[in-house]
Parts: C-alpha cells; sequence; structure tokens
C-alpha cells in the first residue's frame, strides 16, 4: 500500500496528460501509472532513423501488441468472438502520449447539433426517422464546451481556417463547424498539388473545401504553457510513425516539459493497472492495483479516480472493475458497454497521365476537407439515413511499400505490377469518406467468456457490424464520390463501397467510440456529463469511450476538450464538494 | 583590520538582503551553482571526470557523519576561500575554491546560514578516487604554492557599479572560468582567462568579445536571454551549459544577469579562433549536401533555426577553435536547456548510426565556414577520436 494521491491517473496519453497538468496546476498531488514505456522526443523518436517504414508503419513498433492486451471480435451475437492475432482493423497505442503520438492530426470539433444529435434530428425530421438506433443527447451542449475546444487548439497549435467566429462566417473556412469563439492558433499549412485541384475542383462544383485542421504546424510555435514546437516538414511519417521534429501535436511536444518538472507530479511508467479497488458499497474508488516493470504488485490509494487510457481499455478497466452495470443487448439494460460506435469510411482514388502529385511531400494532416455531406450538413428527409461523412484530400505520404497504388485490374505480382506503380505513384490522388457511425442495440462491448490475458483477466470482446443506417449512408456517400470524380477528369477513377460484415484484419480506422458514455439519464449512459461515474461518483472516465455516437469526424479534438471538460469539473467542483455533480 | 576593510568596501557588491535570512543564502546556492557538483539535495555524489582520475563531489548537507554537520562558520569559510578543510584537509580545485576566494565574507556567511537549513542526509562519498600520485591531498599545498593566491575581488573604480558587480560574479560565484578558462598541465587557470576550453568531452566556449568565436556579435540582451532562458536566436545552451542554466544562471535576478553581460560585453577579445579554413572545397560540397538531408529539417537550410531549433549561423558553439561540443552533439545529441521561462528543452538527436566519421567531419567543416561563420575545418579523425571516446564512455 503506498502513501494516498489525491488522484490517480491511469495512462498518461493526451487525456491523462491534460487532466494532469490541469490537476497539478490546481495543486492536487497527481500520480499517472501508464502500462508503457516512457518516450520522448529526442532520444525515442530520433529523426536519423525516425523515417523506418518497416519497423514503424509495417512492424508497428510503437504500438499496442497483443501480447500485451489483446481482444475478440466477433459480428453479432450469434457467432463465437475469435481472439485477433494482430491489431489490424485499428491499432491502439502504447506507451506515454498513447495514440497521441502516432496520430495524423486531423483536429476536428464535433458539431453543435452532435452534441444534442437525438433533439436535433427529431425536430428536423421526426423521431420515426431515428427507429433503430440508439442516438441520444450527450448531456453537455455545445456553448458549454466550446472552450474546452478552444483550449486543446491553441494547447497544440492546431493550422487551420475557421469557418465561423462567433457566428460570423469566414470566407475559405468550414460554413458547416459550429461557431467558435476565434480564429485557429496557426494559419493552414502550404498546399501541395492533389489537395489543391481538389479544392479547386470540389469549389467549382459548388462545394465548400477548406484546408484540413492540422496538428502538423504551418509555422514555429509556443504554446499557453510556454512549450516551443517546430514547423512541419513534410516528411511523410507522421501516421504510424512519431514526429522528430517536434511539429506535431502530441503529449510530448505540448504537456509534457512542463508536467514532468512538477514536484506535485510522478508518472510511472510500464506499470499496468490491473483494477480499479471499491469500497464494499461498490460506491467509492480506494484504489487502483497495479504490477510494475518486474511483476510487483502495488496498490495506490488516491481520493480521484481518473481512467485514461484508450477508449476501449477505459471500458473493459470499469468491467473488470465493477464500476457500472454491464450493457446487455438482449433486455437494453445496463450502460457499460453501450452505444459502442466505429467509423464507416470508403474512398475515390484518381489515376492521371502526366501528372507531378509528389506524394512524398506529405503529412498526416496534409488537405483539403469538405463537410457538405457531413453529419446533418445536408437535408435527410427525402433520404433514407441519417448521418454523412466528411470529405478529406489528404497526401500523408509517399512511402515505398504502403503507398502503391496501381489502377483497377492491374496485376498483383511481377514486371508488370512494378510497372503499374511507377506509372501509379506520381499520377493518382484521392480523396476518402469518413462516415459517421450511430449505435444500434446490437453493437456493444463486453468482457470475453472465454479467453484471458496474460493476468488471467477477461479480453474485452467487441461485437459490431455496419448497422444498415450506416451502410445506406455510406452507399450515399460512395455515390457521390463516383459523381464528384467525374470533372477530374481522370483517367480511371475507383470509388470504394462498404460491405456488412465488419472485417477486423485490414486497417480501417482507430476511431473506436463509446461503451462509457456521457448523458444526462444513468439509465442510458455510464457517466455524467462531466465524465463522472454515474455509480462511483471518485471516478471520471475519459475519452472517445464517453462519445454517444462517432460523427463523420476525427475524435481527437474531441476528446481533448472532453479532457479540458472533465478537468474543469474535477479542479473546480469536485474538489470544493467531493461527490455526485449531477443528481440523476 | 585589513580585512575588515575589504568586507566594508565589499559591503556593496554583496547581495543584498532578501526576505528571509535564509533566503539569501539560497541564492547563493544558485549563483555558486552548487547543485550543478553536489546535487539537488547537495548530497552529493556526482562523478567528475578530470585529467587527473575521477572525483566524487561530497555530501555537503548538515549531516553530522557523512556530510558537513559538524563544520563551523569558520570551518566552512575556510573551505569556500582557502580550500582547507577541518582537519586541515586541503581540497581539490575541483571544487573552485579559487574563484569563491573572491566572494565577500556576507557572502559566504549567507550562504552558511542556508546550508545549515538544508535537510541532513546520510550519504557516504568515496570522493577521493583520483590516480596515483594525484591522489595525494598534501600535493595541493604545492599546487595551491604555485597556482593559489587567495585574494577578494577589487572594486575596480573606473568601471561601473555593474560592471564590478558581474565581475564579481563571473569570477566568483560564478566560477565561469572553471569551465571557460583555459588549464595549463597542471589544471590551473591560464591568464587567458574565458577564452574557452576544452573539458570533459565539451568545449566550453570563448566568452570575450571577438567577433569569430566569442560573443562580440551578441548583445548585452542576447547573454541575458540566454542566461535566463537556456537559449536565445544564437544559442542552446546543452550539456554541462544547460545544467548551469537550470541550476544556477536561470535563478539569477534581472539586475545580476545585465551586470553579468555588462562585464562580458567588455572582456577584451581572444585571439580568435585562428580564422576559417583552407583547402576545403570538398568538404563543403559535401557538407553542404548531407547538411541538406540530415539537419536543414530543423537547423533550417539557412542556419537560421526556428523558435525552438538553435541557429547554427552565429552559433558561439560551431564557431570554437575545437569541435568537441559540436562533433559530440552530432554523435550522441543532447538535451538544451529546460527553465522556467523557455521550458520545453528541445533535444538533438544522436546521428551516430546514420552518419560515419567523413559525412560529420564534412557536414561540420561547412556548418563552420557557412553563413557567416569561420572556423578551423574537422577531420574524420577528429570526429574518430571522438566517436571512440563517447563509446568507451570517457
Amino acid at each position: 500500500m503506498l502513501p494516498r494521491k489525491d488522484a490517480v491517473i491511469i495512462g498518461l496519453g493526451w487525456t491523462g496528460a491534460i487532466l494532469a497538468q490541469q490537476l497539478t496546476d490546481a495543486g492536487l498531488n497527481v500520480v499517472a501509472i501508464e502500462r508503457g514505456p516512457y518516450r520522448d522526443t529526442s532520444t525515442d523518436f530520433n529523426v536519423a532513423y525516425m523515417q523506418d517504414e518497416l519497423r514503424y508503419a509495417v512492424r508497428k513498433d510503437l504500438f499496442l501488441q497483443p501480447n500485451v492486451e489483446a481482444m475478440t471480435m466477433r459480428n453479432n451475437a450469434s457467432q463465437t468472438a475469435m481472439p485477433m492475432r494482430d491489431y489490424g482493423s485499428f491499432l491502439p497505442g502504447h506507451g506515454v502520449g498513447g495514440a497521441g503520438v502516432h496520430w495524423n492530426g486531423h483536429t476536428w470539433r464535433f458539431w453543435d447539433s452532435d452534441f444534442s444529435i437525438k433533439t436535433h434530428l427529431t425536430q428536423r425530421y421526426g423521431a420515426a426517422k431515428l427507429k433503430g438506433l440508439m442516438l441520444q443527447d450527450w448531456g453537455v451542449t455545445w456553448n458549454e464546451i466550446e472552450h474546452s475546444f478552444d483550449a486543446f487548439e491553441y494547447l497544440c497549435g492546431i493550422s487551420g481556417k475557421a469557418g465561423n467566429v462567433q457566428g460570423q462566417m469566414q470566407a475559405g473556412g468550414n460554413p458547416f463547424e459550429s461557431s467558435r469563439s476565434r480564429q485557429y492558433p496557426n494559419p493552414p499549412m502550404k498546399m501541395s498539388y492533389a489537395p489543391t485541384l481538389f479544392a479547386q475542383t470540389m469549389a467549382g462544383m459548388g462545394y465548400h473545401p477548406f484546408p484540413t485542421p492540422s496538428a502538423n504546424l504551418s509555422q514555429a510555435y509556443v504554446n499557453p504553457l510556454g512549450i516551443r514546437m517546430g514547423q512541419c516538414t513534410f516528411c511523410g511519417f507522421c501516421e504510424r510513425f512519431a514526429c522528430g521534429n517536434y511539429s506535431k501535436a502530441s503529449p510530448q511536444t505540448t504537456i509534457l516539459p512542463v508536467l514532468m518538472k512538477k514536484p506535485n507530479f510522478e508518472a510511472r511508467t510500464e506499470c499496468e493497472v490491473l483494477k480499479i479497488n471499491l469500497t464494499p458499497d461498490g460506491k467509492h474508488a480506494r484504489s487502483v492495483t497495479y504490477l510494475d516493470a518486474n511483476g510487483v504488485e502495488f496498490e495506490q490509494p488516491g481520493d480521484i479516480v481518473a481512467i485514461c487510457a484508450y477508449g476501449l481499455m477505459n471500458v473493459r478497466l470499469m468491467m473488470l472493475s465493477k464500476i457500472g452495470t454491464q450493457y446487455d443487448p438482449a433486455t437494453g439494460t445496463g450502460t457499460v458497454g453501450r452505444n459502442y460506435c466505429y467509423q464507416t469510411s470508403s474512398a475515390a482514388r484518381m489515376f492521371f497521365e502526366g501528372k507531378h502529385f509528389n506524394p512524398f511531400i506529405g503529412a498526416g494532416t496534409l488537405g483539403q476537407s469538405m463537410d457538405d455531406f457531413n453529419g446533418d450538413a445536408f437535408d435527410h428527409s427525402k433520404l433514407d439515413f441519417v448521418g454523412g461523412a466528411g470529405l478529406n484530400c489528404v497526401v500523408s505520404n509517399g512511402r515505398p511499400i504502403g503507398n502503391r497504388p496501381t489502377v483497377p485490374g492491374s496485376p498483383r505480382w511481377g514486371a508488370k505490377w512494378k510497372q503499374a506503380t511507377v506509372d501509379g505513384y506520381n499520377n493518382s490522388m484521392g480523396f476518402s469518406a469518413q462516415g459517421s457511425s450511430y449505435p444500434v442495440r446490437e453493437n456493444y462491448l463486453d468482457l470475453d467468456p472465454t479467453y484471458s490475458d496474460r493476468h488471467g483477466r477477461p479480453l474485452l470482446r467487441v461485437t459490431f457490424d455496419f448497422p444498415d443506417n450506416d451502410i445506406a449512408m455510406s452507399h450515399y456517400i460512395s455515390d457521390q464520390l463516383e459523381r464528384l470524380t467525374k470533372p477530374f477528369n481522370a483517367k480511371h477513377a475507383a470509388v470504394s463501397r462498404i460491405q456488412k460484415g465488419w472485417n477486423a484484419v485490414p486497417y480501417q480506422s482507430t476511431h473506436n467510440t463509446g461503451g462509457a458514455v456521457m448523458g444526462a439519464d444513468p439509465k442510458t449512459s455510464a457517466v455524467n456529463k462531466y465524465l463522472q461515474s454515474w455509480d462511483v461518483p471518485n471516478v471520471f472516465v475519459v475519452g472517445a469511450s464517453a462519445f454517444a455516437h462517432n460523427a463523420g469526424l476525427n475524435p481527437t479534438g474531441t476528446v481533448g476538450a472532453l479532457a479540458y471538460w472533465a478537468a474543469q469539473a474535477i479542479t473546480t467542483q469536485y474538489v470544493k464538494n467531493p461527490g455526485a455533480l449531477v443528481h440523476a | 583590520m585589513r580585512k575588515l576593510l575589504f568586507a566594508a568596501a565589499l559591503a556593496a557588491l554583496s547581495t543584498p538582503a532578501l526576505a528571509a535570512p535564509t533566503d539569501a543564502g539560497k541564492y547563493q546556492v544558485a549563483l555558486g551553482d552548487c547543485e550543478g557538483c553536489h546535487g539537488k539535495n547537495l548530497a552529493g555524489g556526482v562523478v567528475l571526470t578530470t585529467p587527473f582520475g575521477k572525483m566524487v563531489t561530497p555530501n555537503i548537507t548538515p549531516d553530522k557523519e557523512t556530510g558537513i554537520g559538524n563544520y563551523t562558520a569558520e570551518d566552512f569559510r575556510q573551505a569556500m576561500k582557502n580550500g582547507i578543510a577541518p582537519g586541515n584537509k586541503l581540497l581539490y580545485p575541483a571544487m573552485p575554491y579559487p574563484s569563491y576566494a573572491r566572494m565577500s565574507d556576507a557572502d559566504v556567511a549567507a550562504l552558511w546560514a542556508y546550508m545549515r537549513t538544508v535537510k541532513p542526509v546520510k550519504k557516504s562519498i568515496n570522493v577521493n578516487q583520483l590516480k596515483f600520485p594525484f591522489n595525494l591531498r598534501f600535493m595541493m599545498r604545492g599546487w595551491n604554492m604555485l597556482f593559489f593566491a587567495p585574494a577578494p575581488y577589487a572594486n575596480n573604480p573606473a568601471k561601473s557599479a555593474a560592471w564590478n558587480r558581474g565581475a564579481y560574479l563571473v569570477s566568483g560565484a560564478g566560477h565561469c572560468g572553471a569551465c571557460h578558462t583555459p588549464k595549463n598541465a597542471f589544471g590551473a587557470d591560464k591568464a587567458t582567462a574565458l577564452t574557452g576550453a576544452a573539458l570533459q568531452g565539451w568545449f566550453a566556449p570563448d566568452l570575450t568579445s571577438d567577433q569569430g568565436a566569442g560573443l562580440g556579435s551578441w548583445s548585452a540582451a542576447d547573454i541575458v536571454e540566454y542566461l535566463q532562458t537556456g537559449r536565445n536566436n544564437r544559442s542552446t545552451a546543452t550539456g554541462p551549459m544547460a545544467e548551469a542554466v537550470e541550476n544556477s544562471t536561470s535563478k539569477m535576478n534581472d539586475a545580476d544577469l545585465k551586470a553579468i553581460a555588462v562585464y562580458l560585453k567588455d572582456l577584451p577579445a581572444s585571439r580568435g579562433n585562428g580564422g576559417g579554413a583552407t583547402g576545403i572545397e570538398a568538404q563543403m560540397k559535401s557538407g553542404a549536401v548531407l547538411y541538406d538531408i540530415s539537419c536543414a529539417a530543423c537547423h533550417d537550410r539557412n542556419g537560421k533555426g526556428s523558435l525552438i531549433f538553435p541557429a547554427l549561423a552565429g552559433n558561439p558553439n560551431v564557431r570554437q577553435v575545437r569541435a568537441e561540443t559540436i562533433v559530440r552533439m552530432v554523435l550522441a545529441g543532447g538535451k538544451g536547456a529546460a527553465t522556467p521561462k523557455a521550458p520545453t528543452g528541445p533535444g538533438m538527436p544522436s546521428f551516430a548510426w546514420r552518419l560515419n566519421d567523413s559525412q560529420v567531419a564534412d557536414i561540420l567543416t561547412y556548418v563552420r565556414n557557412n553563413w557567416g561563420n569561420r572556423a578551423p575545418a574537422v577531420s574524420p579523425e577528429t570526429v574518430g577520436r571522438i566517436r571512440s571516446a563517447l563509446r568507451s564512455g570517457s
């Protein structure tokens, strides 16, 4: 039993680092317990070898490995879930910085209509439109949380062009975003050819392209903590890699230099939390049990426990610790594991002749986007679905192993394949549709009855398939992609189409959401609007686990905002009067 | 009597009394960078590598058995200013008593008052691990006779109060010369004070107003910013200087930093680094290509650096007569100073794996002779020697 701390934070990625920073600023004594190793830029993300595609992109050196924690997967409850042997469809982070180390840096805000999605869609289309979907309001409103988005964007130095500043529409920005209090801290990145062509073509069709909001910095920056960042060099080794140039926002580049020096903060790395220990009545968390790097077990007591791991791990840790009630799809009761969502994606790729797209000039968020087909930006009244997709023309990389686009129908090997990759490399560009994922009764998370981890704890079981609503949405978007490729006059254009039967093997997206969703009703949400457990009020569960649905927008901006939002609730309300912040 | 007069004359130079009596002494800890050698808790144990062997810094907390808990104020003053510990034990000048000898008795007394309040730590240290015959302490008697003339700082009436305060800090508590002044074969200061010196695998730069290797092109404000934050638009403190900034200069008040700048700006120019290299066309050509590939992304194609990365154009570390620091930075990397005003502490990664000796030599010769820099070429042999030393950990 170790000396008590004011707050024990589980996981030192984006959310853990933000909470630690805010809580220590408020004078609390904080320890962060992190399963993976300590990693810092110049020592672990060395620019002299960071561009090792085989090591980092193919062998996934920075990611969570299944021997540390695996999951089981199935498409529906009639199947037996099987453990994955390699992470494929999504790639959780590992170590200090978490997924904030290896992300691309797309930094979106969910919309006001997301936070009140059920109210909004019901008002516009009537309740019948949402039949079969478990869409629900998030319990927090846009006006409450806007400043938390602002805090995260200024922490990161996001480079972009606002579309709506305090209700005033801004030319060149995203007209569909919700009103923001001020501009982005940095101007947009300089664009390369493909996004420029995309934006010109879309604008010519009457749509509203704008620079993708980017955590790859357009210029050197000093953030509000006094931490300095460099300018992105368009190296093209961003997602799956860590940034060696201090130019991609991560906990390492924006928070840790200040946080790690604080006398009231301690990080314990290579320490794996096994469970959160509750008092016998199950209503208060006493402590956290963890194993250190040598396998020695410790018990760390704390007044506040903040679960800040990857969203799926947050949910599993709640289940293992018996915080809240397991969701049961048969009865619809219970909240932990409920409203698991993913992302519903498709893409267009076009092949030209005589072009020089130079994809090696790349960055995780070097691109142009448009939201004309996202969320409820377009009228769904004559459509058989709700939701939509953000369209993104992002040139993240031209890496030699993974980036080998070929015209469909080309040979898959041999000299002709090689020639096709030569032709395709500089002559092709694409854009993708990142579609929303809405909750249904059958998609959920629970503990696997058969398979367990190296400590004997049951694995998380993911039961998921693309709901009919989302398939209909995605096919509509694919139709749009086909139409949108026409004016490019490409020699070949190929558009992908999603199918029923989610496959966990090929990489799709690491945007897993839900399972411990926030809301106003303890019957349908695991945490209240402040990310506080309804059942164990000294536990806060922070991350994409709190998303009540997933939008057609990358989640990290909203994850960062929720972290600031929860931290504010803890420092301004909870510490003054510990207990439930919302009474149901 | 004579001593009293000195004390009176020095009163004006001494650090003004701060809020609490021990605050003045704590400030002396910062001025003297005691933590740099004796550790954050002053319990010692830091290994110092000298040409004469290894020394491990002693425990100077008030622990009676393993620290200096049995010292009297006079014992402490004798150790600080004369290099003599109780029992007539002669200190080695790794403890910079030749510099501290210039401190005022008032400042030493303030320091002592603070040292009494430090938390005692029980920790025995085997200090003297020097090679024979240097491990024989009595030999220091001869060294002191030859090289040590204890004298308090003497005010120079021809100079301003700020200049005198700067000189007092630089030559006294700050002991800048311990690193920046060249040493003779016996480890004693040469007369060419603060003209730059190699030690412990680094090269402490020339601090004189020489335009090439020194601080001639720096403004006083540049110096203040560097000492206070660990960086400016010319350079970033790294290695031992990063420690000196973090433990010492970043904690100095504005007036003292300005005084140091006034004094350094007035130092007569050294003989410089011997100017640029000739016959280096091949190295320059190769270095330009390698620089663009491996260095320009951070340091800029024109060597200007950025808000976070140090400039190389005009960076004193690049322009020294010898290249220990920059070779080391390329091979082993390093971490910049992190201070409250500039908390980032950006790191330079190691390029040892990626660049061979010739490539490092070419890049550094290019950097040392570009964008207004002029300094001797770096040979592959020099790089190889430093690479071997880094590998063997010496």
